[in-house]
């Protein structure tokens, strides 16, 4: 089963307008010393049936969100998705189709990334979006390599210790052979100090990398420590949780300029880690600077608004090796999923999303610090993810909770070898009071083991 | 369906915004805490929340499903854009990718909660190695441009590791643009190198760049004019003499699977378009998947983690000390490899044999259909793509390539690749993929004989019967307009 059309008698008749005497004969080219002269050793093939019947067993094997309540965070959410999302995402016209390079037979998408841009933009304040790059962690890459465009001369990167770490390990393989070396700014009460970065900033340093929230879920002194990295001429970058702008400030607010997210809580399911969203904002001035794709504004030969692919002069299709970025495919399906879900939120929908986040993951925190044993790592505020210290192995403790139906954080010693009795926990709008109640519960009856 | 077209609105959903309404409601807050605003310091707090639209559900509905009705995609027409292998998207990989055991889980959850997913992920590891005929398989990379990149740090480990400075990446002319962007984010100097009147990589020309500075030589094979190099392995021997890697740009895997594999010919490295080749829906734009193969004295440079087995069961390994690190957070562009995994299972090794026959098949059916009206430099044959010329049409009747593909759209074709790759004026690229009957190549090329009869000026004004027509994108450039402003 190949999806293929041409019958025998097609191929027949093809091969002779073609002149040739076999199927073979097209491959003469290839030179008979590397050819593969035996079948490739994959699977045979498995009829529509079968497929489901293996890659339905396969999916039930994995305990997912909806098999144990999910309390894990760290840039990837179990948000609501509304049925809208999927309904227009579904339509396949969007996801079958190409990269919007023929503006005429792309309209429909042209003119929903140029829908998207404009949301990012109301959503963070900031004056201009891309239509998209792959995740949360190579935007972060993306938005250092644009810093370096801006100001060729400088090298330092400072980059706080509380960013993701696999964001602070993209961006450090992205830079393994450029001029530029990142700096970590130590973060060991939750937070970058504006101290700390006031003793390390200098006229070398060409930006400041933090998130905010931030990998423990503490809220960063973001007005503070885009002061300070402004009073030396560097960049300030920010990488922000979209959901939590719906009660925060936003990046443009506060001085940034870059700002990039994960956007997979905008619509987005989990999907073990992908396709996500990665998504980047700047400042006006920065536009020429900026990587991937953009869709502008114009009208045709009869005056119709219209939309098309614009400066394109930045991109590597045109620029090669001077390119702004090597990206060509982004993630466009997801850039209209974010944009479907937050036109059906609305203003109030995304405050009210926000609200719950805040509200419930705070009465979390606030009933497990009523367990004997259990208390917050961080006294800092927090927005919907936060880390608690727990007496014990924690690793032992998520088994034993995953038994009892909760995915019920993530072990920080995993990335930051000093809080190794911490785990963090992330609270969405989805969990209800009895879901946060039995996972109290049942931490409660394991600390009593 | 034109006139529908026609009639569809074009508002923008800021525009179609009324005050007071929603499409998507919340659930009361049912713990006992205080307001939001509450619980946090009043200096973080947003007075308003951000100024987005106000849209009720069946508003919002209509206003993108009526945009959808304002795209060509595979699903509603032919599309045989080169290099980008539009080929059929089957609906059964949508509804599969959707179950909640793949869709519902979370890329941090402990090894032993997702043992389908590892499982899954270390077959389809194997399976890129086979078809690749290479050792090691890194399917975190999200696109191919992001393999290329990954690809090339890991040649740049390798080569830090063994001591040896080597600063350039050698690229025929011929490569796509996202070759020599990779190699200059990878700190390389991108080096050109020509190719010869039939197309192939100018052997003379490779020797004499060809010195100790060379770290990686890049190749497309079959490269973008959809020629199959056959010095191959004389260029491979040549690289590898002088001690650089051979990186195969895998863009062109459609027309080789089962044929001949890249490690057979010399490739050291190489990355897959799992979107293309293997039909994961291109989403207009994206998301794609580019995992990447190398051999085996790569492979502890690769990011980390791989998916490994002990006796049965699979898990992630981060213990890789040599490793470049990791190219994006989490695992990989998961939905789309799955997509892969479910298309290469539906295949099976015949099934991806007959899928290169086909598509070779139909290129060349459809080159042998137009060779008498277009001009096509590089030969009366070619692998899974060809690349005519408007150029003649251009000199004796000022027609264009960008005329031609505007016209196509007014048969009801998605138009070709223009102009590139750059190595042909005028270029006309043209990708029928397998999935394609005779009777729509036969349709496509009655078009194109058609539209090079039609008055010039008639083509300068194409298309006619679309929404719109000609956007004036000088203009766009020159006062960016990048979002709606009250």
């Amino acid at each position: 089963m190949s999806y293929v059309l041409n019958t025998g008698p097609d191929q027949k008749a093809m091969l002779d307008k073609i002149g040739a005497a076999s199927l073979e004969e097209l491959f003469s080219f290839i030179p008979a010393g590397v050819r593969l002269n035996r079948t490739l050793q994959v699977p045979p093939a498995l009829c529509e049936m079968d497929l489901q019947q293996h890659m339905t067993r396969l999916a039930r094997s994995n305990q997912s969100a909806d098999d144990a309540i999910c309390f894990l965070g760290g840039g990837s959410y179990d948000h609501f998705i509304p049925a809208v999302v999927d309904a227009i995402a579904g339509r396949s016209e969007f996801y079958t189709a190409y990269t919007p390079y023929q503006a005429e037979a792309s309209q429909g998408s042209l003119q929903a990334f140029f829908e998207y841009q404009t949301l990012i933009c109301q959503l963070t304040g900031m004056d201009v979006a891309n239509a998209s790059l792959y995740d949360g962690g190579s935007a972060v890459a993306e938005s250092v390599l644009m810093a370096l465009s801006i100001h060729p001369k400088r090298t330092k990167v400072l980059v706080a210790e509380s960013v993701h770490p696999e964001y602070r390990q993209t961006l450090t393989t992205y830079q393994a052979n450029l001029s530029t070396r990142p700096v970590i700014l130590p973060t060991p009460e939750g937070f970058l100090g504006p101290e700390t970065l006031k003793k390390t900033m200098d006229e070398e340093t060409l930006c400041v990398v933090v998130q905010h929230p931030n990998f423990f879920g503490c809220l960063e002194e973001v007005e503070a420590l885009a002061e300070i990295c402004h009073s030396r001429g560097g960049l300030f970058i920010v990488s922000f949780d979209p959901i939590s702008l719906g009660i925060l400030k936003g990046p443009g607010q506060y001085g940034a300029d870059i700002a990039v997210a994960e956007g997979q809580c905008l619509g987005n399911p989990m999907a073990y880690g992908g396709p996500y969203l990665g998504i980047m904002a700047c400042r006006e001035e920065f536009v020429r600077k900026m990587p991937g794709r953009l869709v502008g504004q114009t009208t045709d030969r009869n005056g119709k608004r219209c939309w098309v692919l614009t400066l394109q002069t930045r991109e590597q299709h045109i620029r090669r090796e001077k390119a702004t970025s090597n990206i060509c495919t982004n993630q466009g399906l997801f850039a209209l999923r974010a944009a479907a879900y937050l036109a059906a939120l609305g203003p109030q929908g995304l405050k009210e999303t926000a609200s719950l986040c805040v509200r419930k993951a705070h009465y979390l925190a606030e009933q497990l610090q009523k367990v004997r044993g259990l208390a917050l790592r961080f006294n800092r505020p927090f927005f919907k993810e936060f880390t608690l210290h727990v007496p014990g192995k924690v690793p032992e403790l998520l088994r034993q909770l995953l038994q009892r139906g909760y995915h019920a954080g993530l072990h920080l010693g995993r990335w930051y070898p000093p809080f190794g009795n911490c785990l963090s926990l992330a609270v969405t709008e989805k969990r209800t009071g009895q879901e946060i109640d039995g996972l109290v519960s049942a931490l409660a009856a394991e600390m009593k083991h | 369906m034109k006139i529908m077209q026609n009639q569809q609105a074009t508002e923008l959903m800021f525009e179609l915004s009324h005050p007071g309404r929603r499409t998507h409601r919340l659930p009361e807050c049912d713990v006992p805490i205080g307001e939001a605003r509450s619980l946090l310091p009043a200096n973080v707090l947003a007075d308003n929340p951000p100024p987005l639209s106000e849209l009720g559900e069946i508003d919002l509905i209509r206003h993108f499903i009526n945009l959808s009705a304002r795209n060509m995609s595979i699903d509603t027409n032919f599309y045989p854009l080169g290099s980008c292998t539009m080929k059929y998207n089957p609906k059964r990989h949508e509804r599969l990718a959707a179950l909640p055991g793949w869709a519902n889980l979370h890329p941090l959850q402990c090894d032993e909660s997702c043992q389908g997913m590892l499982g899954m992920l270390w077959e389809m590891q194997n399976i890129l190695g086979e078809i690749a005929g290479l050792d090691a398989v890194s399917l975190q990379p999200a696109a191919g441009a992001q393999g290329e990149l990954t690809a090339l740090l890991v040649a740049a480990a390798h080569f830090r590791d063994r001591k040896e400075s080597r600063s350039r990446v050698l690229i025929p002319d011929s490569a796509h643009g996202t070759n020599p962007a990779s190699a200059a984010i990878a700190g390389f100097e991108a080096v050109s190198v020509k190719s010869n009147a039939k197309g192939l990589v100018d052997l003379e020309d490779l020797k004499t760049k060809l010195d100790q500075r060379t770290a990686v030589f890049m190749i497309t094979n079959p490269n973008t004019l959809g020629l199959f190099d056959g010095q191959i392995t004389e260029i491979t021997r040549l690289v590898h003499q002088h001690g650089g890697l051979v990186y195969l740009d895998g863009a062109n895997m459609n027309a080789i699977l089962g044929i001949t594999r890249p490690g057979d010919f010399g490739a050291d490295m190489m990355h897959y378009n799992v979107h293309k080749t293997f039909t994961g829906p291109h989403g207009a734009g994206g998301p794609g998947s580019g995992p990447i193969a190398v051999r085996s004295f790569l492979a502890p440079f690769l990011p980390a983690p791989i998916v490994v087995a002990d006796e049965g069961r699979y898990r992630l390994d981060y213990e890789r000390p040599k490793s470049i690190g990791r190219v994006r957070s989490f695992n990989g562009n998961i939905g789309i490899l799955l997509r892969g995994y479910c298309y290469i299972r539906t295949l099976g090794p015949e099934g991806l044999r007959e899928v290169t026959e086909n598509a070779v098949l139909n290129a060349n059916y459809l080159l042998a259909r137009i060779k008498h009206a277009y001009e096509v430099r590089h030969g009366d044959r070619c692998m899974h793509e060809f690349v005519a010329s408007a150029q003649q049409l251009k000199r004796t009747r000022k027609i264009s390539a960008m005329d031609i593909a505007k016209r196509l759209l007014d048969f009801g074709f998605h138009a070709p690749t223009v102009y590139f790759p750059l190595v042909v004026p005028e270029a006309i690229m043209i990708e029928p993929t397998e999935t394609e009957s005779k009777e729509t190549l036969d349709a496509f090329a009655e078009a194109l004989l058609e539209i090079q009869k039609e008055d010039a000026e008639f083509l300068h004004n194409a298309p006619h019967t679309m929404p719109i027509s000609r956007p004036d994108e000088v203009k766009a450039a020159k006062e960016p307009i990048l979002r709606w402003k009250k």
